[in-house]
């Protein structure tokens, strides 16, 4: 469900789809002492959705509501589609907002909410009138014009909210926090409708959030903040596998961290040697690095063996390589998957999860059995910062 | 954030903040000058506040209305008899006003607007004559006389009227409202089940009380209170109405003196020394309300 | 539990009897033939002829029609003040003057009447010697005091409000499109509506209500209603002052009657609403 590039039938394909079309550069915002946002660059194409990912206080929100024109910049510049938004105020950007709250007025219809920034441009009655509608049936609210949003629900109110900031065809959608109202069953749904509806009309998003899984679905890209500055920007998949800084491994979904100092390096692959790990990592080759810096890898639970018999390679003679031992401590069952937290030999414990492949499988490893871990060669990232 | 145009923000906020310096903080300075003139027969009745002296103004201060103050025993009498007068009805109006909020807050959902605006009516009606009801009740010939002699309980009629006890009343009955108010609010917030959580751990009801809900009502307590003792120290139509005769408060002391004696300097002087003695409860008034919008946002 | 439940409930009937008693009792004496007011004159009671005294009782009729003047001036121009008050403390942000408004605005609501009627006194009569203008005291000293203390009530109210909804309601209206006077005008004030309305009740209350501050501005013949009846109950209970009261205490009580019974239709519309919205869920 996920697509690459959007845009396909409504927009004109933009001349060089790799031109940023909001640019901000060199982005300050100072409170006070506190360096809300600090010095953030970064460049939005024409029609993708952008995903801000981070924790409270990461500066996310401010970064949005400078670009929607509620903050004014301590420094820096922000330019969509050439045009430079510092002087801007808000009600004449070419950008719209879904807030968090979704911020309907209550005393409003739902075609008078949505009317509403049209109303504003002195747009004909008639005109108003046939554009409300078209992107009520847009977000399958046709029926709901007459309605006042308490008297809608929670995915409904959601609903409106989305077309009163779409109705008006802004350059560029903020949203902020656009399922965090929704219950998980229907977020999942409204999230791939989201999509849909954002390649219908083809306009650049911009969504906000500290929920990585609602992140990684909506953005085509995204980028991870942390204390006001950006960590890194990637597409989900980048993000996930290789992660720049220990922060975005961490951050992202969950993973196995060890302090080790580089013992030899190849053309294509490093050695590591974990003295909390207890044994020699080798892994690909991604980040420079000279002999005896200290590095961290790290590897995703998903990506990590576990067996009863030692794996091939480590039968071997010599100091085992991307294998340890270690004996079960807790098992979680999750349906779908396991967690194992397996404490091994030198007294960390790692975090390892399996698919349930198979229904009753026949012997399970229990708790407190002594296990090998393992992994590829591919799967450990090699982290300096 | 940019709600306004800048001088749309000068303009909302200029416009009040004129008029309050204009006809609020300007006149107290006015109240403060004319403190430091003397009385004089004429029109204004005080000397003037500058005078020119070789093409150049001259302030001159005289504190002859505070050294009045200061000798006449009715001044140092009146404020100390005001004081104990609003502290008394305060604690008065605390002790009915606490239970009241508390069984307005743990009553039916559905019931407690009824009650809150049973509080409130009264209010919306003339304090004046709310007061001067009192009157009719209290007198020798009045309506709880009357009933009580009827009933046998006294023979001869109890003086009621133009008593302190008179005066407690009338002030905690037109105050009423202002100590219930905060406290409800306060009460209302209270999470019920930090009283179970009390109970669970083994506090009896009394205990419970006194360790988890009282110290949490504090806030409202004094906001209460404030609101209660400040007017009161300054209350002119109770005391007036429903007061002794040999004994009066300094609201009415003030308006005496401007009235009757029109010695403006020394009205002044009696208005700033209430304000000084008023300042700290003020100023604690105005953080709590602070902290109180503060907390609603 | 239970104990204390009962405690606070008896409290809770004994404050409110107290509360009401001596209005009941101003209520059943103004229907009294009795001029001695609180002996109830069982052979020629009761009887409407205090109402009749006080309808035609000139001087009673002037002053409650100047009061009533003065209050729906005092009250509109204090609403107006107020909510650009309160929107100044709850929507500008940080600006110079935000702590000197803050504290001229909960000030006058504590202060004891007496001094704020002496210094409004005093400022008129230095105003008056300055630029020539108010001149003498009357009908407009006492409109523009009233104007300053019941602004203080209308902001107290009016900022509650403001700062209890949603500022994103205004930052979407203007996200849309709306310069902030139109912001002000289709989402801020619709919807602190409710707060103004009662704002400008409780500031005509106030003003209709005063005496102290009053008594300082007004100057002869601009004797208001609080007044006339402070001079006649001074000196003893005059009957026709409980005639007085008791239509005063049956507008507030329809007022309040038919205010109550509004807001309970439009609980129970919104309920059904929320039915409705649930029902929209399934």
């Amino acid at each position: 469900m996920k697509s690459a590039i959007p845009n396909v039938n409504v927009m004109p394909p933009a001349a060089d789809p790799d031109s940023a079309y909001v640019r901000i550069a060199n982005l300050t915002k100072r409170f006070g002492d506190f360096m809300a946002v600090d010095d953030v660059s970064l460049d939005i194409r024409r029609g993708e959705i952008f995903c801000l990912l981070g924790g409270s206080g990461s500066g996310k929100t401010t970064l949005l509501r400078m670009l929607a024109g509620f903050e004014l910049p301590s420094a820096g510049t922000i330019r969509i589609d050439g045009a430079d938004m510092s002087a801007i105020p808000p009600y004449e950007r070419p950008v719209n907002m879904m807030f968090q709250s979704y911020a309907l007025f209550p005393h409003m219809s739902v075609e008078k909410n949505v009317a509403f920034g049209l109303e504003q441009e002195g747009r004909g009655r008639e005109q108003i009138r046939h554009q409300v509608g078209e992107i009520l049936d847009i977000v399958k609210m046709g029926g709901f014009g007459a309605r006042k949003p308490h008297q809608l629900s929670g995915g409904q109110r959601q609903r409106v909210a989305l077309a009163r900031a779409l109705v008006k065809r802004p350059k560029l959608l903020l949203l902020d926090e656009p399922l965090a109202a929704l219950d998980k069953k229907l977020r999942e749904h409204t999230q791939f409708e989201l999509l849909n509806i954002q390649q219908r009309l083809g306009v650049t998003f911009i969504v906000v959030t500290h929920d990585q899984e609602e992140a990684m679905t909506l953005g085509t890209r995204l980028g991870v903040m942390n204390h006001g500055r950006i960590a890194q920007i990637g597409t989900p998949a980048d993000i996930y596998e290789s992660p720049a800084t220990r922060f975005v491994a961490d951050f992202i979904g969950s993973v196995n961290m060890f302090e080790g100092r580089v013992s030899d390096e190849g053309s294509d692959c490093l050695r590591i040697d974990c003295t909390e790990l207890g044994c020699t990592v080798r892994a690909e080759r991604t980040v420079s690095c000279t002999r005896g810096a200290i590095v961290w890898t790290a590897i995703r639970p998903e990506k990590i063996n576990i067996s009863r018999q030692p794996p091939t390679a480590a039968g071997q003679p010599g100091p085992a390589e991307n294998a340890v031992r270690g004996t079960v401590r807790e098992i979680a069952y999750m349906g779908d998957m396991s967690i194992y937290l397996v404490q091994i030999d030198s007294g960390r414990v790692m975090r390892v999860t399996l698919p349930n492949v198979m229904r009753g499988a026949e012997r399970p490893i229990a708790r407190q059995e002594s296990v090998w871990l393992s992994w590829h060669g591919s799967s450990p990232v090699v982290l300096t910062e | 954030m940019r709600l306004t145009t800048a001088s749309g923000r000068r303009l909302v906020a200029g416009i009040p903040i004129l008029w309050l310096l204009v006809l609020f903080l300007i006149p107290f300075i006015i109240v403060f000058r004319i403190s430091f003139s003397e009385v004089r027969l004429a029109i204004p009745p005080y000397t003037p506040l500058l005078t020119w002296r070789h093409g150049s103004p001259v302030l001159q201060l005289h504190w002859s209305a505070y050294r009045f103050l200061f000798t006449d025993p009715l001044y140092v009498s009146s404020y100390l008899y005001s004081l104990k007068v609003a502290a008394v009805s305060t604690l008065c109006c605390l002790g009915l006003g606490y239970p009241m909020a508390y069984a307005i807050a743990r009553s039916h959902a559905a019931v407690r607007p009824v009650l809150l605006m049973l509080i409130v009516l009264p209010f919306w009606t003339s304090f004046l004559l709310r007061v001067y009801a009192w009157i009719g009740l209290l007198k020798n010939n009045g309506v709880i006389n009357n009933v009580l002699m009827y009933l046998g309980v006294i023979h001869h009629p109890l003086a009621l009227l133009q008593t302190d006890f008179a005066v407690y009343i009338g002030i905690v009955y037109s105050y009423l409202p202002f100590m219930i108010l905060p406290l409800y609010a306060n009460l209302e917030k209270h999470d019920g089940t930090l009283l179970e959580a009390a109970a669970d751990l083994g506090a009896r009801p009394l205990r419970a009380f006194v360790r988890v809900t009282l110290p949490q009502s504090l806030a409202g307590i004094v906001a209460g209170s404030l609101l209660v003792f400040i007017p009161a120290v300054g209350e002119y139509v109770i005391p007036t109405l429903l007061g002794r005769t040999d004994q009066i408060m300094i609201g009415r002391v003030l308006s005496d003196e401007f009235f009757e004696n029109r010695d403006w300097p020394v009205a002044s002087a009696v208005a700033i020394v209430i304000l000084l003695l008023l300042v700290v409860p003020i100023m604690l008034f105005q953080r709590l309300e602070r902290r109180e919008l503060e907390a609603a946002k | 539990m239970r104990a204390r439940g009962l405690f606070t409930r008896t409290a809770l009937v004994l404050g409110l009897a107290f509360l009401y008693l001596p209005i009941l009792s101003m209520i059943v004496f103004s229907f009294n033939n009795s001029r001695l007011v609180t002996v109830w004159d069982t052979a020629h009671s009761p009887t409407l002829k205090w109402y009749v005294a006080l309808m035609s009782n000139e001087q009673i009729l002037r002053a409650a029609w100047l009061s009533i003047r003065i209050a729906l001036i005092a009250a509109s121009a204090a609403v107006v003040l107020g909510t650009l008050a309160g929107m100044a403390l709850t929507r500008l942000g940080a600006f110079r003057g935000r702590m000197l408004l803050a504290g001229m605005t909960t000030a006058p609501i504590v202060m004891p009447e007496v001094i704020t009627g002496l210094s409004l006194l005093l400022l008129f009569v230095a105003m008056q010697q300055l630029i020539g203008w108010p001149k003498g005291v009357g009908a407009v000293t006492i409109t523009l005091a009233h104007i300053t203390f019941c602004m203080a009530y209308v902001t107290v109210v009016v900022q509650s409000r403001l700062s209890g909804f949603d500022e994103a309601l205004e930052e979407a209206a203007m996200d849309l499109g709306a310069r902030p006077l139109r912001v002000f005008l289709r989402i801020t004030l619709p919807l602190i509506l409710p707060a103004i309305a009662s704002g400008w009740l409780l500031a005509f209350t106030l003003s209709w209500d005063d005496l102290v501050i009053t008594q300082f501005v007004a100057g002869p013949g601009s004797s208001t209603l609080p007044m006339v009846i402070f001079s006649k109950v001074r000196f003893g209970v005059t009957p026709d002052v409980n005639a007085l009261a008791t239509i005063m205490v049956l507008i507030v009580a329809t007022g309040i009657a038919v205010s109550t019974a509004w807001m309970r239709y439009r609980q129970q519309r919104r309920v059904r609403d929320l039915q409705l919205a649930a029902a929209a869920n399934l």
